[in-house]
């Protein structure tokens, strides 16, 4: 029934990737020498991955659309990484960080995937801490763990809350030591617009180089996608300004599968939206929940008052506060997962009891306070309250802080086998980019382990298996018609974008399409919003190509073109991600089918009927795509339903 | 709030710059720095008045280095400890007259407007701002214990973002705390002590070679750095680089 | 060591090597110009001044002074064209934050050191020892010295040379303000507790310095 073939290989779980390994082909040395492989984007996959290339003999050509590869927004990531070292002595092992991986992505992840994560997982650690990355140590010199969300364990690696930026320069390092000895070769503001395919195979990419405005065609025996999520389809999300989804939309429209495009993570504790200028939304450390206690008013007249600014949260008596996450899932209280925390704010601010603007509640950590002593509160939290304060300005310690639901992580992603290639022959994703790992639901601190994971372990071992077929194949001069074909294809759409000379500017669309997701694509779907979201998303995609306006030229650098290039591609994405939710009628992770809950308000899932990995083909403009299943297997696992309130 | 912007436009690298003045109205004090220059390209786009402002930005969360904007005589603007991104208007008055420059100096020469080329730090990195192991045949993580004094010392270090505040802030155009920061980053950790020697010589050469200017300890770097990192690490990297070369 | 001193490191080395050596010579200095208004009599300043001037191992220290004197300006202004050179197109607003004041002008006063130095080598060290400026005096030992004191107090009765000394030493102090405390720093001395004493002591070192040497002409204007 399906053409998708995940490659996973036989045997018993625990030694798949041992025997994948011992059985894959190699390449030898010096034929190393004599293929490229282009790797696009410079985050933790994907400098990890370069650097690792380089290291064993391959010619990398490393592209970032930064002014350097160190500003990729892994370096954004603030709480740790997973590994199951087991130092704290509390009962880890590699087959429990495997267990509550796939438990807290609701059982929507491949096992052999999982499972191999887990096993390099504390491989990445050693890789670190030789690298020089200064995670927080204890007295006696050791490595300090902590806890986090969906585990049992300490088993985060951290390096203050600063943990993304150290994995991420310790990865620059790695790669820049390449670039010094000449095996890689860096191009920074250069983003990927196109992909070359000669004879079916992945052979190279179309980029522009940012500042010249020139496009550049670029030959590779392989080509790898590390070029992060698409939260940004939302327009308000925690990712940066430029994360983007053009090098994976662009090679879905060449023949990849898109899997799962409808999972996407919404954190909990993010700073709430404060005006319509807003450009982008600032995460608070999902740590804060140890000690912050979440309400909101249990009178609406209350929260009208407070919202009308004739109230203060601390006028309210405690026994007229709401704290809805203790009432609703007494046992984990405040430290449910990300995704219930979320769906329970929205919840309470839909139904009235929202503070702020509205959509808002507080994180209040008056108790924590008079419990441990302020001082104690700001060790543990300090330099968190303190950017709150420099955003908000208004004081954590004094009044309780505001907090709101973002988007903030995309589990789905380019559809990949169990060797990280795409479904296009020679073409990997890794990453954030790919949809391997993390289900429906992904787990604090398991994001940077992933991208390492991949980058340092997985992808320097599988793309031998098909580069061993490419040893005699010579480099292209890039003259071939392939080549002339896709760059062509890239200067028609520049041209065409530039000349629309509509009235909006591309931010303007960006954030109108942005609210429409939020509103039917986002927290809770139902089949009714999603239907009017394919319908309006086809409106707004025909508009776009008509009203936007993109002043300036096109052979120099152009921040506006640069979006509208990206912004055309989200609309088409926010399309497929309300198709994928709407084929999907069962509620899961990150995604949440308001038609599909329990009595009581909670995700219910239909593990007879979506018990699979939905990847989607493009068919062509217009075209309505074709959704093929990968079956999930769990011959490890039992299967549960997650249940937060005992 | 109503500000008047005199910000720099220069086309392109080999064009001659100028300063422009521009009107914003109704400015929000919640509003962050650059959200401001969004309004205004913004106007400038949908009414068609000029060019929008290039600058570059990333991350807005003060942690990707990547935005960087001389504001009224200051790197990342009044505020202390903090990057362009997370400046907020409430830091300034209704009617203020706002100068915004690129970083100035010779080893950043300006692209466009305020976007400028950092990749000198990028190649001072290349030069040794590494530990050099490879993938994999490492030894395990707590294998070496390291005083965790040190390594939050090092951690301090690490913590730099490359925005390049220092030098645009050095009257000398010293690039000094930065390239201390990483150096001072490997000294305090055992793994970094292998070719401590070696990183120190070729860092600095490079930094040298780039044409950044001499550190004289005004301390300027320190004062505007948006992450407070010390000029204790300089010294720390003339320690190690006279350890390197005289003795 | 072969070429630490073609890096910019390498030659503050020597700047602040040279810069504390010259910090010493300018107490032992000093500590021989008090004497001039100390003593009732030119006899012990005399001595002083003439043992300075004929022992061999003060000798030896004198080429090092002027040696040390050389390097430093050399390098310095090595390293202020290169500085000037890092950023060519300048600010059209400067920087005004709160730093170390008198380091962004180390150039201004080093330039007014560096012109007193040569009118106060003109004016005492050359035509002493060889324009025989000064007269000779014989002490009750029975013992000649070149009156130095001499010359040094009716030089010091000229309004105008007065007010040069006073500028320069102002000159001197505010160079030394920084100067000092930062010699330490580039030598790679910086201590959250010894640094804060280090600036303290350099502070009163460069008072008493200035105080001291301007106290000279001050008081001899006045009362000798």
């Amino acid at each position: 029934m399906t053409k998708l073939n995940s490659k996973i290989p036989q045997g018993p779980l625990a030694d798949k990737w041992t025997n994948y390994k011992a059985t894959q082909r190699l390449v030898n040395p010096s034929n190393k020498r004599k293929l490229d492989i282009i790797v696009v984007g410079t985050g933790l996959a994907g400098a990890s991955a370069s650097a690792s290339l380089a290291e064993m003999g391959f010619n990398v050509k490393a592209f970032c659309y930064q002014d350097s590869p160190r500003r990729a927004h892994s370096i954004a990531a603030q709480g740790g990484i997973n590994a199951a070292k087991n130092y704290p002595n509390d009962g880890d092992s590699i087959y429990r960080l495997f267990y509550d991986t796939i438990k807290g992505g609701d059982y929507r992840a491949r096992e052999a995937n999982v499972h191999r994560l887990a096993e390099v997982s504390n491989l990445i650690i050693d890789q670190c801490v030789a690298q020089g990355v200064p995670f927080a140590r204890e007295y006696g010199g050791m490595l300090d763990n902590r806890s986090f969300g969906g585990a049992q364990v300490s088993r985060t690696f951290y390096a203050r809350g600063q943990t993304g930026q150290q994995l991420l320069l310790g990865a620059y390092s790695a790669l820049m030591r390449q670039v010094h000895s000449g095996g890689v070769k860096l191009y920074t503001r250069h983003e990927m617009l196109n992909l070359v395919i000669v004879d079916g195979k992945a052979r190279g990419i179309i980029a522009r180089n940012l500042v010249t405005g020139e496009i550049e065609r670029h030959f590779g025996h392989a080509v790898v996608i590390a070029t992060g999520g698409y939260g940004n389809t939302f327009f308000l999300s925690t990712n940066a300004m430029g994360s983007n989804v053009s090098a994976a939309w662009q090679i879905f429209k060449k023949g990849a599968y898109f899997a799962n495009p409808a999972y996407v993570q919404i954190h909990p504790t993010c700073i709430p939206v404060h005006g319509d200028y807003q450009s982008k939304l600032t995460l608070m450390s999902e740590s804060l929940r140890n000690d912050g206690r979440i309400w909101v008013p249990k009178k609406k007249e209350d929260a009208e008052a407070i919202r009308a600014g004739k109230l203060k949260p601390t006028d309210i008596k405690e026994e007229d506060r709401d704290y809805y996450l203790e009432r609703r899932y007494p046992a984990f209280g405040n430290l449910v997962p990300r995704d219930v925390a979320s769906r329970a704010a929205k919840e309470r601010c839909d139904a009235g009891y929202g503070v702020g603007s509205g959509l808002a509640v507080y994180l209040d950590f008056s108790d924590a306070i008079n419990r441990l002593g302020k001082h104690v509160v700001e060790e543990r939290y300090g330099n968190l309250f303190q950017m709150y304060e420099k955003i908000v300005d208004d004081d954590p310690y004094k009044t309780p802080m505001m907090i709101y639901p973002a988007i903030h992580y995309t589990m789905g992603g380019i559809w990949v086998d169990y060797e990280l290639m795409t479904s296009i022959p020679g073409l990997y994703a890794i990453g954030e980019a790919n949809f391997s790992d993390h289900g429906a639901n992904r787990l604090g601190a398991s994001a940077l382990m992933q991208g390492l994971a991949d980058g340092y372990f997985v992808l320097p071992y599988t793309i031998q298996n098909y580069l061993a077929d490419d040893i005699q194949t010579p480099r292209m001069t890039t003259k071939e018609k392939e080549f002339d074909a896709a760059e062509a294809e890239i200067t028609s759409r520049i041209d065409t974008l530039m000349n629309i000379n509509g009235k909006h500017s591309v931010d303007s669309y960006h954030r109108k399409f942005g609210l429409k997701m939020w509103d039917l694509v986002g927290m809770a779907r139902n089949k009714e919003g999603l239907e009017e979201a394919l319908s309006t998303f086809k409106e707004m995609r025909e508009s776009f190509w008509k009203d936007i306006k993109i002043p300036g030229k096109k052979d120099s650098l152009n921040p506006e073109l640069e979006k509208a290039n990206r912004v055309a591609d989200f609309i088409e994405l926010g399309e497929l991600m309300a198709r994928d939710a709407l084929q999907r009628q069962e509620s899961c992770g990150g995604h949440f089918r308001e038609e599909f809950q329990t009595e009581d308000g909670e995700a219910q899932r239909n593990d007879s009927d979506f018990m699979f990995v939905g990847a989607w083909e493009y068919t062509g403009e217009g075209k309505e795509p074709i959704l093929h299943k990968e079956e999930l297997v769990y011959e490890n696992i039992k299967v549960a339903q997650r249940n937060y309130k005992k | 709030m109503d500000l008047t912007l005199k910000i720099w436009r220069q086309e392109n690298a080999a064009a001659k710059g100028r300063f422009e003045t521009y009107k914003v109205t109704n400015i929000s004090p919640d509003c962050s720095f650059l959200e401001m220059l969004d309004i205004l390209n913004q106007q400038m786009i949908e009414n068609q008045i000029t060019l929008p402002v290039c600058f570059d930005n990333d991350c807005r969360e003060g942690i990707c280095g990547m935005c960087g904007l001389y504001i009224n005589g200051r790197p990342h603007g009044p505020d202390k400890g903090v990057t362009t991104c997370q400046l907020h208007m409430r830091k300034f008055k209704n009617g203020d007259t706002i100068v915004i420059e690129p970083w100035r100096a010779r080893p950043f020469p300006v692209i466009k407007d305020l976007v400028v080329d950092r990749s000198a730090f990028d190649k001072i990195i290349e030069a040794g701002g590494y530990i050099s192991v490879s993938t994999g045949g490492v030894p395990d993580a707590n294998s070496i214990p390291v005083p965790k004094k040190k390594a939050d010392v090092a951690m301090d270090a690490a913590a730099c973002i490359g925005c390049g505040a220092c030098v645009a802030s050095c009257k000398n155009a010293s690039a000094m705390l930065f390239v201390s920061a990483k150096v001072s980053h490997f000294a305090n950790l055992p793994q970094g002590k292998v070719e401590a020697k070696e990183r120190v010589k070729n860092m600095v050469a490079k930094m040298d070679e780039l044409g950044f200017g001499n550190c004289t300890n005004t301390g300027a770097c320190e004062a505007e750095c948006p992450k407070e990192i010390s000029i204790s690490h300089i010294a720390r990297m003339n320690r190690e680089f006279f350890a390197a070369k005289i003795l | 060591m072969s070429n630490v001193f073609t890096f910019s490191i390498g030659r503050k080395l020597i700047m602040s090597l040279m810069g504390l050596f010259l910090c010493a010579f300018l107490l032992v200095h000093l500590g021989i110009n008090l004497l001039l208004i100390f003593c009732d009599t030119t006899e012990p300043f005399n001595i002083a001044a003439n043992f300075m001037a004929s022992n061999v191992v003060i000798k030896v220290f004198e080429i090092g002074l002027f040696g040390g004197i050389l390097l430093h300006i050399i390098y310095a202004v090595i390293l202020t064209i290169k500085n000037w050179f890092a950023r060519t197109v300048g600010y059209k607003v400067g920087n005004n934050q709160q730093t170390s004041f008198f380091s962004k002008y180390m150039v201004h006063t080093a330039s007014i050191i560096g012109i007193f130095l040569i009118l106060h080598l003109m004016d005492f060290y050359v035509k002493a020892k060889f324009l025989g400026g000064a007269t000779s005096v014989t002490y009750e030992d029975g013992k000649t010295f070149h009156d130095l004191g001499a010359l040094v107090i009716a030089r010091f009765h000229i309004g105008w040379v007065v007010m040069v000394y006073i500028v320069a030493l102002l000159g001197l102090g505010f160079h030394l303000i920084h100067g000092f405390q930062s010699a330490f720093q580039t030598i790679g001395l910086n201590h959250p507790v010894y640094t804060p004493i280090i600036k303290g002591l350099g502070l009163f070192y460069s008072v008493v310095v200035a105080a001291g040497f301007m106290a000279i002409p001050i008081v001899v204007y006045f009362f000798k």
